[in-house]
């Protein structure tokens, strides 16, 4: 069920979960490691994609994400068209392997989730 | 309940009672031979069913390899980080299966800024878990050294002053300590196959025949005097730590620590990826490759210890303990061991 190509989506998209690191907003800016600095600090966005001719899909979002949304570093995020090797991307709690990847063509109220595994453990 | 499916990485099939959808095989990892599945089916799998298959991959893991016995006391080595947040929150459930007690030993390293919010995470999840917990500092065990300290005394030596060298060796020491402190049986650490596929790739890389040799297996059976360790967590995948984290909402603590970017390991972790895309099963079988490996004794030279290292920092030449300077360490005579009352030779242990 493919929405209408004019219109546009709503959804968000989330580095991390507020449920696994919550203290985070807690820490001082410099200290914020991780995905989340890429995204100036703030872990979940909402957004509204602006209708277009071609339907929307994880590879648009990254781009539009590269635009509008990362404040520094892009590289640590995007590399070619995808993401850094060692970001697990959810789409709506599930693996993003498992839907195609770049492919997935996005819905309205969709939730994509980025997290890192690249920190240290 | 619609049902969510996560692509199971390792070499096993678990069937998702949610659904029989068939979606994602990956290539069985070459040599390895696949450990018994509870079903054949499709490796696609739902949030809790992942949680539930992850629990009993570890469970299978420790009972298998006898790596815990009933009885066994186990200190945790608690970082804060996803991977021991995880072998904690594991091995807390499935303790009385096992019929173990679990101790949270967690280490301060004395990194200004960067300890400090890490521990504060480790003091949550042991109020959470209701599990003691046990913090040991380098400052207080290695004679006032903190590794703030030990990276401006070796600050001189520009991108490879190897930060991260000194700290895991003294890391290893001092956990050995704190678990003697809380009565431990047993050590576990949460060291990930993708952590262990790095260490190989990077003794590989650096020639370090020592730590190669000890790299096999799933852990040490305590030989010269040292508690056993092992590493519950070893054949489980990164990614599947962090979806286990994400699905049990638990609370870690996921910043990098203000050392690591000069570590040699990220250039290891970088190469790993790129393998890895290239072929899936490259991590496991590293991991594989590594407990394979057969050294001539001649080959297999002690590893520095935590001793080694302290002397060569006491002495302002903390180069000497490392790298070439093992060599200089063995011209200039036996290290002095700093601390007489263990008995055995600390580096003499077979390291992680």
């Amino acid at each position: 069920a493919t929405p209408p190509a004019s219109r546009s989506l709503r959804g968000s998209v989330s580095l991390g979960d507020e449920a696994v690191c919550p203290g985070i907003e807690a820490h001082d800016r410099a200290w914020r490691g991780g995905a989340e600095l890429l995204f100036d600090g703030v872990k979940k966005h909402q957004v509204t994609l602006p209708g277009q001719e071609e339907p929307w899909d994880i590879r648009n979002l990254l781009v539009w994400i590269k635009k509008n949304l990362l404040k520094e570093r892009p590289e640590l995020f995007i590399q070619g068209d995808s993401v850094r090797p060692g970001i697990l991307v959810l789409i709506n709690d599930a693996d993003w392997e498992l839907l195609g990847e770049l492919d997935y063509q996005l819905q309205d109220q969709d939730s994509i989730l980025f997290i890192s595994t690249l920190h240290g453990g | 309940m619609v049902p969510l499916f996560f692509q199971v990485l390792k070499p096993r099939l678990w069937t998702c009672p949610e659904s029989s959808i068939s979606l994602i095989h990956r290539p069985l990892p070459a040599k390895r031979a696949p450990p018994p599945p509870p079903a054949l089916g499709p490796r696609a799998v739902c949030g809790a069913c992942f949680c539930a298959a992850f629990e009993a991959e570890v469970l299978h893991t420790v009972v298998a390899g006898r790596l815990l016995p009933p009885g066994a006391v186990v200190a945790v080595g608690a970082s804060g980080g996803k991977d021991s947040t995880v072998l904690a929150h594991v091995l807390q459930v499935l303790a009385p299966r096992l019929g173990i007690s679990l101790r949270l030993v967690a280490v301060d390293e004395g990194i200004g800024g960067y300890r400090d919010a890490a521990l504060a995470a480790v003091r949550r999840q042991a109020a959470r878990w209701e599990l003691p917990l046990t913090v040991v500092a380098y400052a207080d065990l290695f004679g006032g050294w903190t590794m703030d300290a030990v990276a401006r005394s070796t600050a001189g030596s520009g991108r490879s002053r190897a930060c991260c060298t000194f700290c895991g060796v003294l890391r290893r020491r001092a956990l050995e300590e704190g678990a003697r402190l809380v009565g431990a049986t047993h050590i576990v650490t949460g060291h990930n196959a993708d952590d262990m596929a790095e260490t190989v790739l990077m003794n590989f890389l650096r020639g370090d025949a020592a730590r190669l040799a000890r790299g096999g297996g799933l852990g040490s059976p305590g030989e010269g005097g040292a508690l056993p360790r092992c590493r519950p967590l070893q054949l489980a995948s990164q990614k599947e730590v962090v979806l286990y984290a994400h699905f049990r909402r638990l609370d870690y603590f996921s910043e990098e620590c203000v050392y690591a970017p000069e570590a040699f390991r990220g250039h290891a972790r970088h190469l790993l990826k790129l393998l890895e895309a290239a072929r899936p099963s490259a991590v496991l079988d590293l991991v594989h490759s590594a407990e394979r490996l057969a050294l001539a004794p001649a080959a297999r030279p002690p590893a520095p210890g935590a001793c080694a290292l302290l002397d060569g920092l006491n002495r302002g030449r903390p180069r000497l303990a490392i790298g070439k300077g093992r060599r200089g360490l063995d011209e200039a005579g036996p290290p002095r061991d700093g601390e007489p009352e263990r008995a055995p030779a600390p580096e003499a242990v077979p390291a992680f």
